[in-house]
Parts: C-alpha cells; sequence; structure tokens
C-alpha cells in the first residue's frame, strides 16, 4: 500500500493533486463531473477586492501542447465570494480550500486576506502577485523583489493562515523574487504562472486575443516549471507549490522530485474535466511503478 | 426547461460527408441522452489539438447525433478527413439550448451559415408542438446552401437568401422578414444577429458564438456582459433572451 499524503504547512492532504485558481471556478461547478472531495484541496478563483468582469474576448488562443487565456480575473468580487460562492461550495466539498487572492494595491491584497482569514472553509491563502492580464496591478508585484517582499509581508500581519506567494515566470531571477517571500514571512511559493505570450490570426492578421497577449499555460509549459521549482528549492526551505503544464501522475511525480511538496494542475482541467480525478487515480500504480512507498519522501529527492 | 447535466463520452462516425462548400455533416452513435434541448453544443476532442472544438448539436437521432461543421482553421478540417469507425471523446449537454413555451403559434427561425443546423431540431420540436415555423436560411452563396429540403421536410416554410443572389432571394436575412410572427429564433454570426436584433419586433432568443477553451463554465474565457449580469455564453448560454442582450 503507497503513501500519497503530504503535508502542506501543517494541514494534511490526502493526495498532492490541486486544481490551479482559474481552471476550478469556486469548485461547486466541478461537482457535477466527479466527488471533489477525491482532491487533495482546490485552489478557487482568482479574487480581488471589486467584482470584475475582465478583459474583452476573445480571451483564448490556442497553441501546440497549450493554449493562451487573458481572463483578466474577472470574479464576483471578495465580498461575494465569502457570502454566495463559498456557502455554494460548502455541502460539496469537505476539506480546507485554499483561497487565491489578487490585487492591484497592497491594501487590496490586506483587505481581501483580512477577510477571507476569518472563514472556516479556507485553509491556506495563495497571494498571486503574477496575472499577467491586468494592467497596474498582479504581475507587476511579482517582478521585483522588493515589491514581492512588500506584499508578503503585508498581507501576513493580517492572517494566521499559511501564506503562499504565487509567482510569475516572467522574470529575470525567479530565485531571488522566491527569497525576497520567503524573508517577508511567505509559508511556500507557489510557482509558476503563465508565461506571457501571443497568437496572430493569419486570416485577419492581428492578434487572435482582444487583450493582444495573455498568459500561455498546458503541457508545453511543465520544462520550464519544473526548472524554476528545482531552482528555488535550492534557495529556500519553505514549501514549494509546483505548477505549470502537469497532466499525468508522472508530472506530479517529476514536479515532487523537483522540489514539490504539492502539485496545481490547470489547463488539463479544461479540457478533460476528469484531468485530477484520473491522475490521482492513477498515482498509486504509477507510484508502485518507480518503487515509491510514500510521496511525501521524494520532495526535492532529484536534487543531490 | 434545461437540467444542468453534462457527460463525457465516447461515439463513434458513422458518417461524415460534404454537404456544400466547406461544410460537412457528421452522423455518430454513442449516448445522447444529456443533449436535452435544441441549440445545445458538444465539445470534440481531436487529437494532435490541444482544445477541444465546440459544435453545436443539429439533431438528435434514435442512437446518437448529428453535427454540421464548416471548415474554418486546422480543427475543422482535420475534423473532415475523419472516417467511419473512428472513435471520439465528446463532452455532450453543454450550453442551455432554446426552451419553446414563448414561441406563440408562428416562430420565426433565422439562421446564418452554420448557424443553421441548432435550428433544424428546434423546428422538430416546434412542429411536434403544432406550430407553424417559418425558417429563414442565410448562407454567402448557392454553393454554401444546406439543409432546405430537410427543413421543408419537417414542415417548414423555408426562404433561402444568398448575398450573391445565386440562390433564393438576394441580400440578407433581414431581407427576407415575413410580416407577421409570433416569436424569433436565430443562430449566427454576430453581425447577423445584430441586424436580426434591430429588424426584428417581437421577443425572441439569440444564440452566440464565441472562442471558449473548456465549454462547461469554468475557464471564464467566453463571458459577455448582459442586463442580468455576467454571463459564460458555453454555460449560461449559448441562448440568451433577446431583452438581456446588451445592443
Amino acid at each position: 500500500m503507497v503513501n500519497t499524503q503530504v503535508n502542506l504547512c501543517g494541514i494534511p492532504l490526502d493526495n498532492p493533486v490541486i486544481p490551479a485558481s482559474g481552471t476550478f471556478g469556486y469548485g461547486y461547478e466541478f461537482a457535477t463531473w466527479y466527488d471533489i472531495n477525491l482532491l487533495g484541496t482546490f485552489s478557487f478563483k482568482g479574487t480581488t477586492q471589486e467584482p470584475r468582469f475582465g478583459n474583452p474576448t476573445p480571451r483564448i488562443a490556442e497553441c501546440k501542447a497549450g493554449m493562451i487565456n487573458a481572463v483578466g480575473l474577472q470574479n464576483p468580487g471578495v465580498q461575494n465570494v465569502i457570502e454566495e460562492e463559498l456557502p455554494k461550495l460548502k455541502p460539496h466539498f469537505s476539506k480546507p480550500v485554499m483561497a487565491n487572492v489578487s490585487g492591484f494595491s497592497i491594501e487590496e491584497y490586506i483587505h481581501c486576506c483580512q477577510l477571507l482569514d476569518q472563514e472556516e472553509q479556507i485553509g491556506w491563502l495563495e497571494v498571486n502577485i503574477s496575472c499577467p492580464n491586468v494592467h497596474g496591478g498582479g504581475m507587476s508585484f511579482g517582478t521585483s523583489p522588493r515589491a514581492a517582499f512588500d506584499v508578503t509581508k503585508a498581507v501576513k500581519t493580517v492572517t494566521k493562515k499559511p501564506v503562499f506567494i504565487k509567482l510569475t515566470p516572467n522574470v529575470t531571477d525567479i530565485v531571488s523574487i522566491a527569497k525576497a517571500c520567503e524573508d517577508g514571512g511567505a509559508d511556500g511559493i507557489s510557482l509558476i504562472n503563465t508565461l506571457l505570450g501571443m497568437r496572430i490570426d493569419l486570416k485577419t492578421k492581428k492578434p487572435v486575443i482582444a487583450n493582444k497577449m495573455g498568459g500561455f499555460s498546458g503541457s508545453a509549459i511543465f520544462p520550464v516549471a519544473l526548472r524554476m521549482v528545482y531552482q528555488v528549492y535550492e534557495a529556500v526551505s519553505i514549501p514549494i507549490i509546483g505548477i505549470g503544464g502537469v497532466s499525468t501522475a508522472e508530472d506530479v511525480i517529476e514536479m515532487m522530485l523537483a522540489g514539490a511538496t504539492a502539485v496545481q494542475v490547470g489547463a488539463a482541467n479544461l479540457i478533460n474535466p476528469y484531468a485530477c480525478k484520473e491522475i490521482i487515480e492513477t498515482l498509486p500504480q504509477t507510484m508502485d511503478q518507480y518503487r515509491i512507498q510514500s510521496l511525501q519522501e521524494i520532495i526535492g529527492g532529484a536534487h543531490t | 426547461m434545461h437540467e444542468d447535466v453534462m457527460k463525457q463520452s465516447m461515439f463513434t462516425l458513422e458518417t461524415n460527408e460534404k454537404i456544400a462548400k466547406n461544410t460537412y455533416r457528421m452522423a455518430l452513435t454513442g449516448d445522447n441522452g444529456d443533449c436535452t434541448a435544441p441549440g445545445q453544443f458538444v465539445n470534440i476532442r481531436l487529437n494532435g489539438f490541444y482544445l477541444r472544438r465546440p459544435i453545436s448539436v443539429c439533431e438528435r437521432t434514435e442512437n446518437g447525433i448529428v453535427l454540421i461543421y464548416k471548415t474554418v482553421g486546422s480543427g475543422t478540417e482535420y475534423m473532415a478527413t475523419l472516417e467511419r469507425g473512428t472513435e471520439l471523446d465528446l463532452l455532450t449537454g453543454l450550453g442551455n439550448g432554446y426552451t419553446t413555451q414563448q414561441s406563440g403559434e408562428s416562430p420565426l427561425l433565422i439562421g446564418g451559415g452554420v448557424g443553421v443546423p441548432p435550428l433544424y431540431d428546434l423546428t422538430k420540436l416546434l412542429v411536434s408542438e403544432g406550430k407553424s415555423v417559418t425558417a429563414i436560411l442565410g448562407f454567402c452563396t448557392g454553393e454554401e446552401v444546406f439543409y432546405a429540403d430537410a427543413f421543408s421536410a419537417l414542415g417548414a416554410n423555408v426562404i433561402i437568401t444568398t448575398e450573391d443572389g445565386s440562390r433564393g432571394i438576394r441580400g440578407y436575412v433581414t431581407h427576407a422578414l415575413p410580416l407577421a410572427y409570433s416569436y424569433v429564433y436565430t443562430c449566427g454570426p454576430e453581425p447577423m444577429l445584430k441586424a436580426v436584433y434591430a429588424a426584428t419586433t417581437t421577443s425572441g432568443q439569440f444564440s452566440f458564438e464565441e472562442r471558449m477553451a473548456c465549454g462547461f463554465g469554468a475557464c471564464m474565457g467566453c463571458s459577455c456582459k448582459t442586463k442580468y449580469g455576467n454571463k459564460r455564453i458555453c454555460k449560461d448560454g449559448p441562448v440568451l433572451e433577446k431583452e438581456e442582450i446588451l445592443w
């Protein structure tokens, strides 16, 4: 009997598989496909202080082995998430959920984290300082070690829940940003968010996406994400959630060997609604195949 | 009302034939139990393509579904090469579809290009309810016309329009509006929907197209604003009530 349990900042997960923010709504939408209590946990849709419609459409473009999205943090706002979305989730999910938060100012991050800190259903906060699809916020905090430090420190003062900072790969030195978050008191690092990309339609000769550029995700980005998890694992001592192009149990194991304590699955949920369920169900046999007894024990196993 | 049931299942390709210029008809056998309303769509996984392809259901048959699609890019061009016996992974029961309670006795159906197919099953349903259906089917050219006889065979009064006048009435679908009708059902490209919105006088249901990733409400890729708040074309649509459209 293999052991798929991992410990994420003191909270045990039955398995390390976590649907990534923005690909799983507020969870209950997927309850029509399968029992979502199978999941380790999931990270809910990026939530901001005010409701947001997001960017104009088209917001989606297909790529080889991936896709680009420029949704732009569409969400009903933190108040509505607390009053409407979390109660709707409750009958479907009995585990602690990961709350993904985004903002345009430190005050906004503080406001959202303060409110979400009061919610019993929430186990962890995942602070997104890496959205490539909004201007004047999001990613701008994640591209400077100083700003990343400041946001981390600020949200840590308003919550007792473990705080993961979600980082963008669109930087010259991911390690310095991750270290700044650790210095600011982060309990963990989520990486990576999407890579900034674009497509041009040969018929119209114009960008496919209304916002011109968007976040590239899907299988194609797995090696980039894996490399960054590997690099950051060497530099920090807090847990890492590995994200980027994961779509199989093998990918989960590979990401954990690079240094991830848990793994998020994003775009794969959008093409196969059962992606996470299938990964979780095949994990034990895949572990057997590679003679792995316990997932917790392989974290960072690729490092010497 | 349509129930919120969606399913992933395998379908088998029975026929896949060209029925007009760049237009193909695909008959599939499989579990169609979740296709509960005309105007819903399926999302098809294709080998070698990352995203599924959303295609509206033309007809729910005894043992499967019929899809009509136009080759507009590499995905649909690949679909056109698929042969009998191919197994396809489909998400079914997607979208809200049309409802017929408000149709009145003489509904007007207006389809443009590959907006025509979902009106086929709607016609069938309306006719079975004893309603007198007029269907305006608009195309760019006569070579692209399909299903005119099929709509007639269901008992609809069919009017064909082509932009170049090579078949039927010359011009757009709005050039062929009858004097009286009780309700409007339409599906087609957005400029056509806008023209129909402006030219028709009754209430109606408008089916929209948008680029989407998941097709089942998760990614927020296909959101639009309506009078009743933000909606996802894939999940809260593709059919919107005329009254809620912000034009």
